[in-house]
């Protein structure tokens, strides 16, 4: 969407002569018709459909229900109850809570979301890299699967001094993810094997693989033990603590952050990212334009990859330090295809859905917690905001909002003077 | 931008259209062969697996059945050797075909796939036995969902609607047909509950695809967390709480008489459940409305180019509706196999990304419904044939044994597969 500046239609000499209330008032029509108005109408509009869904489905509420025409205000106050109470433990859960007894401990939900949004936003980056070069990247279980497990080894089974350790496990995933994604850009440039099925499969394969390696001793499994789990991560390889311990934020936070900015860099202001963002647009025209597919499908689907993994490792190496499973991908990677949904596959706008998204994660649980209301409906909300959002017309219908770009349409009275003269 | 259209422009008009495509000899089937020979002769003979004289017993009748086959036992390592030099001498012609412009018969591939399997089996089952009517009947009954959400995927898509929500319109099924079928304690208004579930899931995806032109990937992706979030929501509110709304009755498996008591095929495609019934059916209706029926020849259309099914008069956008909706009633159907044909309780998330393995199956089958169905008993006979080898003992770490139907699905679609070509409208919204 950054190009379409160049289509906007020069001014029509004859609009530049509009009185000021109706510039204000175009002003406002594009306003809240705009797109940044609709993502937060399309986020009010999930949230209702979720208090919609808590409210009939709590017992209290169908209780009141039952004797509703003799006394409605305790339905009513049943529904209320039960939305504003999960609505405040979701947000006392994510971003500030009031019941803390001090600052300190009232921001702690804000760095929890932090942590859960880190491996979302680096997933999601990765995912909506593939869209870009109009590929769907659904493998992104199995890039973090082997990135969990190539830094993971490295961060327990080998010894270095500090930083250097944490620097050679970090590279590690990194490479274990590319070389998983790269398989599939390999596939589909050398022989034409859709993206779709190949990710797919390769998902089970990493799955089965590391199920393998966390059961074999010498490999992965922890020695001494009959758990399929790895040991804990070396202390010279795991991410520090951001904020001190108090906090689970940990510096994987800040690899995210550089890993946006590159991912930036490079579609927007490198060479092999307007390669990448030709054939996302056009194949066909790319290939005529010089640009080597194939490579373009190769390099794209390992950075890919390689983005992916860094969920994995962020996973391994900051959020759970004390040895892995073979469920260490949490499903991010399924969740990360909705993060760069969100995000239109643009670096910044992934940033922010992905804090949204661990937003949800972090208040979910408290949630459930404080509220008894499973977590499972800030799914349903997340899927919600990126069906709105994906489609402004209905927003727009919902709310009888006005298109942005169209001008109010005339009175009819005028019409009729008009005619009349 | 203006000079290099100006550079090209006049190209199609001067130049000779060349055909480049006559000239390229494709070396994809020799190298997929010649890696499964070699993967052969390192297994089979290279591994020394039954070198004592082993048998692999292979049984081909059940204990009830009528007509008793005998069981057919083969020395392991000889037939371990046998296979492996013919494939490798399958792998030469197959080479020498291409080196001299000829086309490789299907038959050939065919023939490669059955020896490979037959010596993989025989390498496998070394100093045991494999029950093939049991092999085979877990291979129909676990293709099941797989068959009707490929065929709801190969609809949608043959109508030029990407359909990735497979997943979430069989959970819809496995939810709805769990509820209704214990509510009301009749399993068949389940099994309707299951198709009006997966026909609502698959008219919210045409009306945002078609409707509201939003990108069709985004949909179906959306759809199925949305669906997933629903059902576990509901499940843990609702269903847990209160038994009696999850213990549907379980279809019995139906003997068909007669069919039933034919050796291997009798069992295997004629003791199976009613859903089973119903998706032999489906395979041949969806078959025949989509190729032999003006419908069908319109819907095909719609998904080519809508631009002239327009112009002859065609509705794009209803017949396209009308044919994502049908989909979604094949793929709810099917998910009713979860709750009605197998499990009998609704469970969290209880498709396991069986809907992501039916959308390999449609492009692996090349968005036609036969080939689509034979490609999810291809995935379903990997699944049960993790299973039977785990009973039996597998002779190398069971992980690898599950991983290789997904290998063996990357070899083949890389390998004999190729490029396989979407209806060229797919996932383009139609504007007039």
């Amino acid at each position: 969407m950054s190009g379409r500046t160049v289509t906007t239609p020069a001014p029509v000499p004859g609009a530049v002569k509009k009185d000021g209330s109706e510039r204000w008032s175009q002003a406002l029509r594009d306003i809240t018709g705009g797109s940044a108005m609709i993502s937060v109408l399309a986020v009010l509009l999930a949230l209702v459909v979720g208090a919609v869904l808590i409210a009939f489905t709590t017992d209290r509420v169908q209780e009141t229900a039952g004797y509703f025409f003799s006394r409605p205000t305790d339905l009513i106050g049943a529904v209320w109850e039960a939305v504003a109470g999960a609505y405040s433990a979701l947000f006392q859960g994510s971003v500030y809570n009031f019941r803390a007894p001090s600052f300190f401990n009232a921001i702690r939900p804000l760095t929890e979301t932090l942590t859960f949004a880190t491996p979302l936003i680096a997933a999601g980056l990765g995912v909506g890299l593939a869209f870009r070069v109009g590929m769907f990247n659904i493998g992104g279980r199995g890039q973090m699967l082997i990135a969990a497990g190539a830094a993971g080894w490295v961060a327990f089974a080998v010894e270095l001094p500090a930083g250097i350790h944490l620097i050679v496990a970090i590279l590690a995933g990194l490479l274990g993810g590319a070389i998983w994604g790269g398989i599939v850009g390999l596939l589909k440039a050398r022989t034409g094997a859709h993206e779709v099925i190949v990710t797919i499969m390769l998902n089970f394969v990493a799955l089965y693989l590391i199920q393998f390696l966390l059961r074999t001793p010498g490999a992965l499994q922890a020695p001494g033990s009959n758990n399929p789990k790895t040991p804990a991560m070396a202390a010279t390889a795991v991410f520090p603590d951001l904020f001190g311990p108090r906090y689970n934020l940990h510096a994987g936070f800040l690899t995210v952050i550089a890993a946006t900015i590159f991912v930036w860099w490079l579609l927007s202001r490198s060479n092999l990212g307007f390669q990448f963002r030709a054939v996302g647009q056009n194949p066909s025209a790319a290939r005529v334009a010089g640009i080597n597919v194939k490579n373009v499908y190769l390099y794209a689907m390992a950075i890919s990859g390689a983005l992916v993994g860094l969920a994995g490792i962020n996973q391994v190496l900051g959020t759970v330090t004390t040895g892995f499973g073979a469920g260490i991908d949490a499903g991010i990677g399924f969740d990360a295809i909705t993060v760069a949904l969100l995000g239109r596959s643009r670096p910044w706008g992934i940033f922010a859905a992905g804090i949204l998204f661990g937003a949800f994660k972090a208040g979910g649980f408290a949630m459930q917690a404080a509220e008894g209301v499973p977590i499972d409906i800030v799914v349903v909300v997340q899927a919600l905001i990126v069906l709105f959002i994906a489609a402004p017309p209905l927003v727009r219908a919902i709310f009888h909002l006005p298109t942005p770009g169209t001008t109010r349409k005339p009175r009819i009275r005028k019409i009729n003077e008009v005619v009349a003269k | 931008m203006s000079t290099i259209t100006q550079d090209i422009a006049p190209l199609p008009s001067s130049a000779p259209i060349v055909k480049l495509t006559a000239q390229v000899r494709s070396w994809k089937i020799p190298i997929t062969f010649s890696g499964f020979a070699i993967a052969s002769l390192l297994l089979f003979v290279g591994l020394g697996r039954g070198q004592r004289g082993e048998l692999s017993t292979f049984r081909l009748s059940e204990t009830r059945d009528v007509i008793q086959l005998p069981e057919v036992a083969l020395p392991t390592f000889v037939t371990g050797v046998l296979v492996a030099i013919v494939l490798v001498l399958m792998a030469v012609s197959s080479a020498w075909l291409v080196y001299r412009h000829r086309k490789i018969p299907i038959v050939l591939t065919i023939m490669f796939a059955l020896l490979f399997l037959i010596g993989f089996l025989a390498w496998a089952a070394s100093g045991s036995t494999i029950p093939v009517p049991g092999l085979l009947i877990g291979t129909v009954t676990l293709s099941a969902p797989l068959i009707f959400g490929a065929l709801g995927g190969v609809l949608s898509e043959r109508a030029g609607v990407v359909n990735v929500a497979i997943e979430a319109q069989l959970l819809a099924g496995a939810f709805s047909s769990a509820v209704v079928a214990s509510a009301t304690g009749n399993p068949y208004l389940g099994l309707l509950a299951a198709m009006v579930a997966g026909a609502l899931v698959s008219m919210v995806l045409a009306a945002f695809a078609l409707k509201y032109l939003v990108d069709q990937v985004i949909v179906g992706v959306v759809l199925n967390v949305l669906v997933i979030g629903l059902t576990s929501f509901l499940y843990s509110q609702v269903l847990a709480p209160s038994a009696n709304l999850n213990s549907p009755d379980v279809f019995p498996r139906l003997n068909i008489p007669l069919l039933s008591e034919i050796p291997i095929i009798g069992p295997v495609l004629f003791r199976q459940t009613i859903i089973v019934y119903v998706m032999y059916v489906a395979v041949a209706l969806v078959f025949f409305g989509l190729f032999r029926t003006k419908w069908g020849l319109r819907v095909r259309a719609v998904g080519e180019h809508p631009q002239a099914a327009d112009t002859v008069g065609i509705n794009v956008n209803r017949t396209r509706f009308i044919a994502v909706t049908l989909g979604g009633v094949i793929s709810g159907f099917g998910g009713a196999y979860f709750t009605l044909g197998a499990v009998g309780a609704f469970n969290k998330e209880m498709t396991n990304g069986m809907g992501f393995i039916a959308l390999a199956a449609v492009i692996f089958g090349q968005w036609h419904p036969i080939k689509a169905t034979l490609a999810a008993l291809l995935f379903g006979f990997a699944t049960n044939l993790q299973n039977v080898l785990g009973i039996i003992g597998s002779p190398v770490p069971s992980e690898f044994m599950l991983m290789l139907p997904y290998v063996v699905t990357i070899f083949a679609v890389a390998g004999f597969v190729g490029r396989s070509r979407a209806p060229a409208a797919d996932g383009k919204p139609y504007i007039k």
